[in-house]
């Protein structure tokens, strides 16, 4: 890429990181917000709170971290990363059903 | 000897040797902190009925850890993409603030910290309990032979469970005062530590290890910004990866605390 590509492509990027980062600041507000909101059950403002929170993760490792546009290596680690993740927090949400095969 | 794939990426991958190093990482630290964040689930759920504390932290002063290390993020990116264009000064300009940021963070921390280590909860010999801030001891202060006496600002209550969930109506109400208990009424007396509740116990265990972090990745990116700046002047290619792999781990940084503040400060 020529330098004046590069400066373009930067600029435009620029763009994009404030609208991220005024997304996030306006995500912090809505969720401290939101946790004052007093909902029908504590299960729905833990839902809430962590929806936001998700949202404003995949912002960060989206476009701060540039994973949208990483190479296909990248999204292997990350995709075995999360499958692990996700298992670990599926067994432990397991875990705690009164019929789970796994007792703590 | 040179190694390869420092500056320039690897055909078949498309990377640099530290971009997939620090994705790595990354991985091994997301398991880490999952493995944490699964233990709060668990002595979260195993708490005896409302015993499980709400509103034992500050949430104004975690929303502004929180709105500080997002800024930091920014400024973050905006040195990596000072340093794609080109621009030394505005990349140092960038540094600078996200390292004063970091400094925030961590002040900020150890005042939440202090708050902790100077609470108290004294359970009484009639079964009551008092709660509340150390003012003083009195010099003759000793609990195991009662003598002297301890002054707290807080307020007292008939239940320890009344302690718990400080976001009810009924404790909004509490009119804290200075009190002053001689050690002859004391039964026990604890700090807000980590050993008082489990929930103390994960929160610092979670909260440090996060500060851990912020204070690794703050000297490191202190150390591009100052002696590290030496690689600018004889392969800046380089030294932008640098400040990619170095902004990477900051982000993460960031997103762990996505998660932390609404987890111990909100829920």
């Amino acid at each position: 890429m020529s330098d004046h590509n590069v400066a373009s492509h930067e600029t435009h990027s620029v763009r994009g990181y404030i609208f991220v980062f005024i997304a996030l600041l306006a995500g912090t507000v809505l969720t401290v917000w939101a946790s004052f909101i007093q909902f029908p059950s504590a299960e729905i403002n833990i839902a809430v709170a962590l929806t936001i929170a998700t949202v404003k993760a995949f912002l960060v490792v989206a476009y701060f971290m540039h994973l949208i546009s990483e190479r296909k290596m990248i999204y292997l680690v990350m995709g075995f990363t999360a499958f692990f993740f996700a298992a670990l927090m599926g067994l432990t949400i397991w875990s705690l059903a009164p019929n789970s095969l796994i007792h703590i | 000897m040179d190694f390869p794939y420092i500056v320039e990426p690897r055909r078949d991958t498309g990377l640099y040797n530290a971009k997939l190093g620090i994705w790595l990482f990354l991985a091994s630290e997301v398991m880490l902190f999952g493995a944490l964040f699964s233990a709060y689930v668990l002595l979260r759920v195993g708490a005896e009925p409302g015993m499980w504390p709400h509103g034992w932290l500050n949430v104004y002063i975690g929303t502004a850890n929180t709105i500080v290390l997002i800024t930091s993020s920014i400024t973050t990116v905006m040195a990596w993409v000072s340093c794609k264009l080109r621009q030394y000064g505005r990349f140092k300009f960038y540094h600078a603030l996200t390292i004063l940021l970091a400094m925030t963070f961590v002040c900020i921390k150890s005042y939440e910290y202090h708050d902790k280590f100077t609470h108290f909860e004294i359970t009484l010999a009639n079964g009551k309990f008092a709660d509340g801030h150390l003012v003083e001891r009195s010099k003759d202060f000793d609990l195991e032979k009662k003598t002297g006496s301890v002054t707290i600002h807080g307020y007292e209550v008939d239940h320890e469970v009344e302690l718990m969930d400080m976001h009810r109506p009924e404790a909004r109400h509490l009119q804290r005062e200075e009190i002053t208990i001689p050690a002859t009424e004391i039964k026990m007396m604890e700090r807000y530590g980590p050993w008082h509740h489990t929930y103390l116990a994960i929160y610092f265990t979670l909260t440090a290890l996060h500060a851990f972090h912020v204070i690794c990745g703050a000297v490191v990116i202190s150390f591009l910004w100052g002696p590290g700046t030496k690689m600018w002047r004889t392969d800046p290619e380089r030294f932008t990866n640098r400040i990619e792999v170095s902004g990477l781990f900051w982000h993460f940084v960031d997103l762990v605390w996505i998660f932390l503040f609404p987890v111990l400060y909100l829920l």
